[in-house]
C-alpha cells in the first residue's frame, strides 16, 4: 500500500510546474498578475482548479515565484517545453521547471553535498569549418550534382576541376550551401543534414520527416524548413522518440525554424499563415506555399511573414516571440521587403533599427499605398501614395540606400498596363522620390550590389496575362525577379545610372537601351560593374544568349547624350551562347560565370560552362544527367573600407603579379604535359618492342598468309628488251 | 578529300570490311544484301543475294577468293568472291552475329546469338580455301557461356585465343582449342559494341554503350588505354601507319528521333592512340555509325551508319604529316 500511495503523490507532483522569474508585484496587483499568468498557463494544458499557488512575502508583495498544477503530466510537460524561457515584457522571462525536477536536480541530496569537480573534458581539435578560404590564391569551390553523385571541386579554370570530395547518395533531392558557405545541406526524406570542414563531415543533422524546402537566416544561424507533412509524434516508447526533437505543441505544424549551433528546433509554425486567416487555403486544394516562409533582417535579428490582406508577423531572434508580443495590422497588405542595411536608432533608444517596406493596394476609397517603417519602433518614415495600381515590387539596393519600387500600372481605358519606377533615397533627408516612367512592361530588373546602376527587361508585347485586377494578390509561390514563362518574347535591355555632378546625386539617366534581345534576366557580378544579360529557360525555343557587360569598361569614354553626368562607361566585352540554359551564377568573387543546363530544367543537352568576366569560355562539359552548379559562397571581406580602397589602388601592381604567377602556372604545367607525353610514347614504344619480339620469336619465322604479301604492293613487271649493239656478218669457210 | 558515298543499301548498314590488299571493300546491311566495291572508287563489283534475313556481319579470306557472311536468317554462307556464287551455308538454331578468318584462312570464327532458349555459343569450322572443295559439315569446337551474352569476338595472333566481348561489358579470352575459358575481365560498365585487332593481333580496341573505348593487350587482357567520348560508342578501329584509334557512335538509334541532328553526335572521332587526346572529328552521316573500317595500308577509313549510307575516305596529306611535338622530338 505505501507503494501506491507513493506512486500516486509522484504522479500528483509530476503535474505540478514550478515558475520562477514572474513579476514581483504588490498586492493590488496581484488578481491581475493571476489572471494573465493562468491565461497563459492554460496554453498548455488545463490548470486543476486548486493548481494555482503563488506564495507571499510577509510584506504583501508576492515572490516572483509560484506553482502550477495542471490536469495531467503531459499538460506539464508541455508548459515545461513551451513556455520555459517564455518573455513576459522586456524585464521578466519566465523559468518554468517540473516540481519533480526540482527535486530530482535539487541539493538535498546528501551525498552529494560534498562538491566533486567534474572531470576536465580533454580537448578536442574541431575542425577549421572555413578551411577552404586559406587557399593562397583565394580559388573558389563550387558543387557538382550529376546522376547520384555530389562532388565539391576546385575551380581550375580551362583545366578538368579538382575533386576535394566525391559521394554517391550524398542527398536525396538535391544540395545547397548556407550563405556563407560554411556548411553544404543535404536533403534527405528524414531531414536536413550540414556539412562542413576539410573532408566534409557531417557537422549537424535536423530531423524533419518529409522536407522539401529549406532557407537560411543571412548570417546562418537559423535554418527554416518546410515539410507538406504536418509534424505526426513518434508514440512514446519508440526507441526514435529520444531522438525527436518535436513535442505535442509542434504537432500538425508544417515549418520548423532550428537554431543551426544547437540542432534544436526553435519554433514550429503551420503552413497556412494566420490563425484568423478567411481566405486560408481555399476551395482550390492545397495552397501553393510561398518561399522563403520568413524574410530575415540581415543579421539575423527579426524575421517576419505577411498574411496577405491582413498583418505582417514580426518575430524576435532568440526568443522567436512577436515583437511587442502582437502582430503589426495593415489593412490589405500584399507584401513586404526588409531593407539589407541596419541604421541608427532614431533618438529614444540605441536599438539599431531595421526598416521595413510594404505595400497595399487600392480599396475602400484609399489609394494604394507604399510605406516605410521602422522595425523595432514601428514609426512610419515615408508613405507613397499611388493610382491605378495593378502590383507593386519592392527591389532594395543591397546596401539599403535606395529602394525601387516597380509599379505596373493600368492606362486610362484599364486595358493594358505601364510601368514606373519609384526610386526611394534613403540616405537623404525626408526620403526623396523619384519617378521614372516606362512605356513597357518591366519584366525584370536588378540593382548593381552596393552602387546606384541598375539594369531593366521590358518588352513591349506583354508575355503573360496582363495584370491582375486591383487589390488582386501575386500568385504565391512565384519567385520575385523570375519571369514567368520564357517564351520567343522580344525584349529590350536598358541600362541606368545616378547622375553625379561635383558629387551631387542627380537624376537616374538612361545610359542606353538595347532593343530586340530574347534576354529575361540579369546577373549582376557580386562586386558589381560587370553584369550579365541572359536568356535562361529550358524551353525548346531559348536561344541561350549571353551578353557580359562593363559598366566602367577602361577605355575611351563614349559620350551619351542626356547620361553626360553618369559615371559610367558601359560597353559590351563579348556575347555568348549556352543553348538552353537553365542557370546562371557568378562566382563569389566575381571572376566567373558558371552557365549550367540541368535535367531539373527539362533541357536536353544537359552539362555546364565556365566563362570569365570578359565573356571568353573557359571550360565546357557535357554531362550526363546534371543536375546542379552551385558556386561555394563567401562569408563578407574582413578588409577595412579604407584597405579595399588601397586595394583597388593599386590594382595594377597585383594584377601584374598575379599574370606572372599564371604564366609562370601555364609553363609549368605545359611543362608537365610534354614530360607525361613523352613518358606514354616511350612506354608504348618500349612495350611495342618487347611485344613484337616476342610474337617473331613464337611465330619463327613462319609468315601466315595474311601476313604473307605476293608482290609488296608494287608490281614488278619483267621486260625483256633486246638490245642490237652492233651486227657483223662473217663467213665461216668450212 | 571529299568522301565517296556508297548508296547501295536500304537499311542501316552494320558491317564493312577490308581484304587483305585493301583494293575491295565488303559491306553488310540489314536489307539482306551483299555489297563489294572497288575501294578506290566506290565502283561496285557486285551483290550477294541469297540471305534472307539482316546481314550482321562480313569476312573474307587472305587470298580474297571466299567470303563469309553471317545473317539474322541463322545461316553462314561462304561465296565466291570473283562470281557472287553462294558455294555453302551453315544452318544454326539462331541468328549469326560474328563471322571472322583466322589469320591463316583456313578457319572460320562465328558467334550466335542466345534466343528462344538457344545459348549464345562461339563456332570454329574448318574451311577450305578453294570454291570447288566440299567444306565440313561440323564445326571443329563450340562453346557457349550462358550466363553472359556474346557481342563480338574475335582471333588473336598464331590462332592460340578467341577473345569475346559480352553485353555486360566484360571481356574474355578463351583457349582457341579446348574452349577453356582463360581468362575474364571487367572492361566496360555497358554492353561491349566492337572489338577490332591491331594489325599484328597483340593488342585490340574495345567500344562500349558506356562512352568510353580502351586498349588491351591481348596476351593478359591488360587495359592498357582508355578514350573517353561524349555519346555511346558503336565501333573503334585501330589505324596502321599512324597512332590513331577511329570511333564512331552517336545517340541509341531508338533516341534519335527525340532529338536534334545537332546533339546526336554522328561523327567519326580520331584519338592519339598513345596520348589518349582526341585530335579531330569527320562529319557526315544523319544517323549512329554502326561501323567502322580502317584500310589495311593505312590510307583510308570507311564508315556505315544507321542512315544506310557508307562513306569511304581517302585521307589527305596533312594526316599523314600530323606529329606531336614530342614525336618530332623523338621520331622513330
Amino acid at each position: 500500500m505505501p507503494a501506491r500511495i507513493e506512486d500516486h503523490s509522484r504522479t500528483i507532483l509530476d503535474t505540478v510546474v514550478v515558475v520562477d522569474g514572474a513579476p514581483i508585484v504588490t498586492e493590488k496587483k496581484v488578481d491581475a498578475l493571476t489572471k494573465v499568468l493562468k491565461k497563459l498557463f492554460s496554453e498548455a494544458g488545463r490548470v486543476r482548479e486548486d493548481g494555482f499557488y503563488m506564495p507571499m512575502s510577509p510584506d504583501g508583495k508576492s515572490k516572483g515565484y509560484l506553482f502550477i498544477g495542471f490536469e495531467t503530466v503531459e499538460q506539464a510537460d508541455n508548459a515545461v517545453r513551451g513556455l520555459n524561457n517564455k518573455r513576459l515584457d522586456n524585464k521578466h522571462t519566465l523559468l518554468v521547471n517540473k516540481f519533480t525536477d526540482i527535486e530530482k536536480y535539487g541539493d538535498d541530496d546528501e551525498e552529494d553535498e560534498e562538491y566533486i569537480e567534474p572531470p576536465e573534458e580533454p580537448y578536442v581539435e574541431q575542425e577549421h569549418l572555413r578551411s577552404w578560404l586559406k587557399e593562397p590564391n583565394s580559388v573558389d569551390q563550387f558543387i557538382l550534382y550529376k546522376g547520384e553523385s555530389v562532388g565539391v571541386f576546385w575551380n581550375r579554370k580551362s583545366e578538368v576541376p579538382e575533386v576535394n570530395v566525391n559521394r554517391s547518395n550524398w542527398t536525396e533531392t538535391y544540395v545547397a550551401w548556407s550563405p556563407l558557405g560554411t556548411y553544404l545541406c543535404s536533403v534527405h526524406h528524414q531531414g536536413v543534414q550540414l556539412w562542413g570542414g576539410d573532408e566534409f563531415g557531417r557537422k549537424a543533422r535536423f530531423i524533419h520527416p518529409g522536407v522539401q524546402l529549406l532557407d537560411f537566416s543571412p548570417c546562418e544561424n537559423y535554418l527554416v524548413t518546410w515539410s507538406p507533412e504536418p509534424i505526426q509524434l513518434i508514440p512514446e516508447n519508440s526507441p526514435m522518440r529520444g531522438s525527436f526533437p518535436f513535442t505535442t505543441a509542434d504537432e500538425g505544424k508544417q515549418i520548423v525554424v532550428w537554431n543551426v549551433q544547437t540542432g534544436m528546433p526553435v519554433r514550429t509554425f503551420s503552413s497556412a499563415v494566420g490563425p484568423d486567416s478567411e481566405n486560408g487555403p481555399g476551395p482550390q486544394g492545397p495552397k501553393k506555399i510561398s518561399w522563403p516562409a520568413f524574410k530575415w533582417t540581415s543579421d539575423d535579428k527579426y524575421l517576419a511573414r505577411v498574411v496577405p490582406g491582413q498583418q505582417i508577423f514580426v518575430y524576435e531572434t532568440p526568443g522567436m516571440g512577436l515583437l511587442d508580443k502582437k502582430s503589426i495590422r495593415i489593412d490589405g497588405v500584399v507584401d513586404f521587403e526588409f531593407s539589407p542595411a541596419v541604421i541608427k536608432g532614431t533618438g529614444k533608444k540605441d536599438e539599431p533599427e531595421h526598416v521595413i517596406s510594404y505595400w497595399t493596394p487600392e480599396m475602400n476609397n484609399q489609394s494604394a499605398r507604399v510605406t516605410l517603417m521602422t522595425i523595432p519602433s514601428k514609426e512610419v518614415i515615408r508613405t507613397r501614395n499611388l493610382f491605378n495600381v495593378a502590383e507593386c515590387r519592392l527591389h532594395w539596393q543591397n546596401s539599403g540606400a535606395f529602394l525601387c519600387v516597380k509599379v505596373v500600372r493600368f492606362t486610362k481605358t484599364k486595358k493594358s498596363t505601364f510601368t514606373n519606377l519609384e526610386f526611394f533615397r534613403l540616405n537623404e533627408k525626408n526620403i526623396p522620390i523619384e519617378v521614372v516612367e516606362l512605356k513597357e512592361t518591366v519584366i525584370n530588373f536588378a540593382w548593381e550590389p552596393a552602387g546606384d546602376r541598375l539594369v531593366i527587361i521590358s518588352t513591349s508585347d506583354v508575355p503573360t496575362a496582363p495584370g491582375a485586377p486591383p487589390g488582386a494578390r501575386p500568385p504565391p509561390g512565384k519567385v520575385p525577379g523570375m519571369p514567368g514563362s520564357g517564351g520567343p518574347v522580344k525584349t529590350s535591355v536598358s541600362f541606368y545610372g545616378l547622375e553625379r555632378s561635383k558629387g551631387v546625386n542627380g537624376q537616374f539617366r538612361q545610359i542606353m537601351t538595347v532593343e530586340r534581345k530574347s534576354s529575361n534576366s540579369i546577373f549582376w557580378s557580386s562586386k558589381g560593374r560587370f553584369v550579365v544579360v541572359a536568356a535562361v529557360g529550358g524551353t525548346s525555343n531559348n536561344t541561350g544568349e549571353l551578353d557580359f557587360w562593363d559598366f566602367d569598361f577602361e577605355g575611351e569614354k563614349k559620350e551619351i547624350p542626356g547620361a553626360e553626368e553618369v559615371p559610367a562607361n558601359l560597353t559590351l566585352m563579348a556575347s555568348g551562347q549556352h543553348y538552353q540554359l537553365t542557370d546562371i551564377e557568378w562566382d563569389p568573387t566575381g571572376r566567373y560565370v558558371a552557365t549550367s543546363s540541368s535535367m531539373w530544367g527539362r533541357a536536353m543537352e544537359t552539362g555546364y560552362r565556365i566563362w570569365d568576366l570578359k565573356g571568353q569560355l573557359l571550360r565546357e562539359e557535357h554531362v550526363e544527367r546534371f543536375k546542379q552548379f552551385l558556386w561555394r559562397p563567401r562569408p563578407p571581406t574582413l578588409l577595412t573600407k579604407d584597405q579595399q580602397r588601397e586595394v583597388r589602388k593599386n590594382l595594377r601592381e597585383y594584377s601584374k603579379v598575379f599574370d606572372q604567377e599564371d604564366i609562370a602556372e601555364e609553363s609549368q604545367a605545359s611543362k608537365e604535359l610534354i614530360a607525361q607525353r613523352l613518358r606514354l610514347l616511350e612506354e608504348w614504344r618500349a612495350w611495342r618492342k618487347v611485344v613484337e619480339a616476342e610474337l617473331a620469336e613464337e611465330r619463327g619465322g613462319v609468315v601466315p598468309l595474311a601476313f604473307k604479301s605476293e608482290d609488296d604492293g608494287t608490281e614488278i613487271i619483267e621486260e625483256i628488251v633486246d638490245e642490237v649493239i652492233s651486227e657483223k656478218e662473217e663467213e665461216i669457210e668450212d | 578529300m571529299r568522301p565517296i558515298l556508297l548508296k547501295g543499301h536500304e537499311r542501316p548498314l552494320t558491317q564493312l570490311k577490308y581484304n587483305k590488299e585493301g583494293d575491295l571493300l565488303f559491306s553488310t546491311a540489314r536489307d539482306k544484301i551483299v555489297n563489294v566495291y572497288y575501294s578506290h572508287n566506290g565502283e561496285r563489283l557486285g551483290t550477294y543475294t541469297g540471305h534472307q534475313g539482316a546481314l550482321w556481319s562480313v569476312d573474307v579470306d587472305p587470298t580474297s577468293t571466299i567470303a563469309a557472311t553471317g545473317a539474322a536468317d541463322n545461316t553462314i554462307k561462304l561465296w565466291e568472291v570473283r562470281s557472287g556464287r553462294c558455294i555453302h551455308t551453315w544452318n544454326f538454331p539462331t541468328a549469326v552475329k560474328v563471322v571472322q578468318f583466322n589469320e591463316d584462312g583456313n578457319m572460320l570464327l562465328a558467334i550466335t546469338e542466345q534466343r528462344m532458349g538457344y545459348q549464345g555459343t562461339v563456332y570454329v569450322f574448318p574451311v577450305i580455301i578453294d570454291v570447288e572443295a566440299k567444306q565440313a559439315e561440323e564445326p571443329i569446337i563450340k562453346f557457349s557461356s550462358p550466363e553472359n551474352k556474346f557481342t563480338k569476338a574475335g582471333w588473336s595472333y598464331l590462332n592460340k585465343w578467341i577473345i569475346t566481348g559480352h553485353l555486360d561489358g566484360t571481356v574474355s579470352k578463351y583457349d582457341a582449342k579446348t574452349g577453356e575459358l582463360l581468362q575474364k575481365v571487367v572492361v566496360h560498365e555497358k554492353e561491349v559494341t566492337d572489338l577490332q585487332f591491331a594489325p599484328d593481333m597483340t593488342y585490340f580496341i574495345t567500344t562500349s554503350k558506356d562512352k568510353t573505348a580502351r586498349i588491351l593487350d591481348t596476351k593478359n587482357l591488360k587495359i592498357m588505354k582508355t578514350f573517353v567520348a561524349d555519346a555511346p560508342l558503336n565501333t573503334g578501329a585501330i589505324t596502321p601507319l599512324k597512332d590513331y584509334v577511329i570511333l564512331g557512335g552517336g545517340q541509341d538509334a531508338k533516341d534519335v528521333t527525340t532529338t536534334g541532328s545537332r546533339q546526336g553526335k554522328f561523327e567519326a572521332r580520331f584519338y592519339h592512340k598513345i596520348f589518349e587526346d582526341e585530335i579531330g572529328r569527320l562529319k557526315g552521316h544523319f544517323g549512329p555509325l554502326n561501323h567502322i573500317a580502317v584500310h589495311p595500308a593505312g590510307t583510308g577509313f570507311a564508315s556505315g551508319g544507321e542512315d544506310g549510307y557508307v562513306r569511304v575516305h581517302h585521307f589527305d596529306k596533312s594526316y599523314f604529316d600530323f606529329l606531336y611535338d614530342v614525336e618530332r622530338m623523338r621520331p622513330e
